[in-house]
């Protein structure tokens, strides 16, 4: 069954996270993991999440699958998943979308995996829990079916086996797999090729990308690799400090960045800009404590352009605004022309994603 | 699997002959005559040497721990003359003080302490385990926090102290129970039960409270894990998620610490059996070392340790069929 894409079926974005607010009463203070962080995602279209370790993308995809704890966070926010409103739900309704309209793929498949039970029977119990009237033997089937399908070789084989028992790129296969079986209209995925080696993360990309043509589901991909959101992604989304600082196309963001810490990311890629020898400042300092973030602009003790704007850089958080570009929205006060110009002396002649 | 179970049996055999051969040196160790403390007060040097030479004390060190080994394998003979006496295998001597067969003594005692053990086992796994689970499950709340408190008073109280409280509760102050005793479980098996129930609660309360807290860390310890959250994420219930992932995950190192408490136990629960009046293996040992009774002593410390070394085979049998990781060769 082939779906078509939103924007064909006129359906609108499959996914819809509006204001997203995620808090954690902890014994050290309140985290604020999420703080008002907005994104949509077409059926058919790829919104890469990327930012330092720290900055809420983990919080941000486990809130949207209703995975956190509800008497440890709050949260706030609107998640529409195909048109039903998340936040709010009673837990049973979202178990239910759970695995079925929405999955997830984690960081690392040996411990997301469990340790006693086989590959197999972990995938048809994915199958099974949505499909209560399937038997075992259809169940098996289906899950054959799909590890074939993400490129396992003698799945029926593989099937009986347990994860220890796969290497890291099979194992990631499987995951995905698992994540598959149900064809869910969304699938996220953190950091899905962080614990591999190069090529087996080339690979793993391309299952994506290859899934994707053929399953027609919104994806998000979580990491903070700038080289796989620009292999894979359609749209970007920089996290801050659990607050998006820039947002538009992959075009935009990673070819005409225009946020002070999207620059900084960039220039700790080294095949993302052409000269190695260039002089990109790469960021200085540590990713901020979400229980003190810093005020004003939570990347100001780390920005050198942070004196450009008079104290509001220190006093008043820079909402997302647009520049530029139709869809591009970044959350800095440097005054528009000042950017251009920074742009164009220290940061656009290194060739930036070219 | 079979080549590790016969490679841990020839180590088992290593270590229980060890074992055998330290206690036989220990014992000799201690200055004292055993044949002297046999034949009283009144003995003549002649006389202890004639006992001596009937329980074959007489020979060299290492003649006698031979003539012990060839005993238990083939049978041995005691003494000559009117004093002889045949002992077929396994033949684990004579009691220096009532000249009973140490393995008439063992068949006797061991009943007992094996009832004493597997019932109160029985209880402090059940107990243990559910309540650790369950509080762990629900965490932070009062139930938590009782289960807590009643497992810290548990885990620090000491087995004569509440025994003893048991006793005065259920037995002297209001005669609910009557005073601990032996049926054997084939004579009657509900006297046999009730004659044991204060051994069992009394280790059952005192080790559940252990298995508790050990549960209840391992439980939380599994929650916390990747693969518990993609159960959630595949959209299992949450009981499904608790019982199918994360129960089964942290019940396997809990079955460990249990196959080896059961072995250790089952050597003898001295103080058990001493407070509740129970003629177990515990008791027998104390005793025999007391009465420098050797052949008793190496008798149940050997039995003891044979006991330990099959739980610890059968322990790692056990978690190699549980956790899929493990290969035994
Ligand atoms: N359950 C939780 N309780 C308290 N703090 C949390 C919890 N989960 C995440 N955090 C905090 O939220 C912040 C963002 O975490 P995360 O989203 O995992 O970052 P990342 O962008 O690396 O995925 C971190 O500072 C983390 O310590
Ligand atoms: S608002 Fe100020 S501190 Fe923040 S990125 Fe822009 S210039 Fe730097
Ligand atoms: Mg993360």
């Amino acid at each position: 069954m082939v779906k078509l894409p939103a924007s064909r079926s006129g359906e609108g974005p499959y996914l819809r996270v509006k204001d997203l607010r995620v808090r954690f009463d902890t014994e050290d203070g309140v985290v604020r993991a999420v703080d008002g962080v907005s994104f949509s995602v077409e059926r058919g279209r790829t919104l890469g999440i990327v930012g330092e370790s720290g900055s809420g993308k983990s919080v941000t995809s486990l809130a949207i699958l209703g995975l956190h704890n509800a008497k440890r966070a709050t949260i706030s926010g609107e998640i529409s998943v195909g048109g039903r409103q998340l936040v709010g739900l009673p837990e049973e309704e979202v178990r239910r979308l759970r695995g079925r309209d929405m999955a997830m793929i984690f960081q690392d498949p040996l411990s997301a995996l469990h340790p006693y039970y086989t590959v197999g029977r972990q995938i048809a119990e994915a199958y099974r829990v949505h499909h209560p009237r399937a038997g075992r033997r259809e169940a098996r089937g289906r899950a054959v079916e799909m590890l074939g399908r993400v490129g396992i070789p003698q799945p029926g084989k593989r099937f009986d086996q347990y994860p220890h028992e796969f290497s890291g790129g099979m194992r990631q296969r499987a995951m995905i797999a698992m994540a598959l079986v149900n064809d869910p209209d969304l699938l996220i995925a953190d950091e899905p090729t962080t614990a591999l080696d190069v090529t087996v993360q080339a690979q793993i990309l391309d299952l994506l990308e290859d899934l994707q043509q053929e399953f027609q589901s919104a994806i998000i991909l979580i990491t903070h690799d700038l080289g796989v959101v620009s292999q894979v992604a359609d749209d970007v989304l920089v996290m801050y400090g659990g607050r998006a600082v820039e947002h538009g196309s992959v075009e935009q963001v990673l070819r005409r960045p225009q946020h002070p810490y999207t620059w900084g990311l960039l220039s700790s890629v080294p095949s993302l800009h052409g000269d190695a020898d260039a002089d990109l400042v790469p960021i200085k300092g540590n990713p901020p404590s979400l229980i003190n973030l810093p005020s004003g602009c939570a990347f100001h003790p780390r920005c050198r352009y942070a004196d450009r704007n008079g104290d509001r850089s220190r006093t008043d958080v820079p909402e997302l605004r647009q520049v530029v570009e139709r869809g591009h929205l970044v959350a800095c006060h440097l005054p528009e022309a000042a950017r251009q110009r920074i742009y164009r002396d220290e940061i656009a002649q290194v060739g930036v994603a070219r | 699997m079979f080549r590790f179970v016969l490679r841990r049996l020839v180590v088992a055999a290593v270590t229980l002959a060890v074992i055998s051969l330290v206690t036989f040196g220990l014992f000799f160790a201690v200055p004292s005559s055993p044949a002297k403390v046999m034949c009283g007060k009144n003995c003549t040097t002649e006389d202890i040497a004639q006992v001596e030479q009937r329980l074959g004390i007489d020979q060299p060190l290492p003649r006698q721990y031979a003539d012990f080994v060839k005993g238990v394998f083939v049978g041995r003979t005691y003494g000559s003359g009117d004093f002889r006496q045949d002992c077929p295998a396994p033949c684990l001597g004579y009691s220096f003080r009532n000249n009973q067969p140490v393995t008439e003594i063992i068949t006797q005692r061991l009943p007992v302490t094996l009832s004493i053990v597997f019932g109160g086992a029985v209880l402090w796994l059940a107990l243990g385990i559910s309540l650790g689970m369950v509080s762990a499950l629900r965490r932070g709340t009062v139930f938590d926090r009782a289960a807590i408190g009643i497992t810290l008073a548990g885990a620090s109280m000491q087995v004569y102290f509440f025994g003893l409280v048991l006793l005065y509760l259920l037995v002297y102050a209001t005669g609910l129970l009557p005073f601990p005793s032996y049926t054997p479980l084939t004579e009657n098996p509900a006297r046999w039960a009730v004659g044991l129930l204060l051994p069992w609660m009394t280790l059952g309360f005192l080790n559940s409270a252990l298995y508790a807290r050990l549960s209840r860390a391992q439980m939380l310890e599994t929650l916390s894990e990747d693969f518990v959250r993609t159960a959630r994420a595949k959209g299992l219930s949450t009981r499904q998620v608790h019982t199918r992932h994360a129960l089964r995950a942290a019940i396997t190192p809990i079955v460990t610490i249990a196959g080896l408490d059961i072995g250790t136990s089952l050597g003898g629960t001295f103080i058990t059996e001493t407070i509740f009046g129970l003629q177990g293996l515990g008791k027998a040992t104390v005793e025999a070392v007391q009465f420098l009774n050797l052949p008793v002593v190496m008798a149940t410390v050997l039995l003891a340790a044979v006991f330990i070394v099959v739980a610890n085979i059968v322990v790692d049998v056990l978690y190699a069929v549980i956790d899929p990781r493990v290969r035994l060769n």
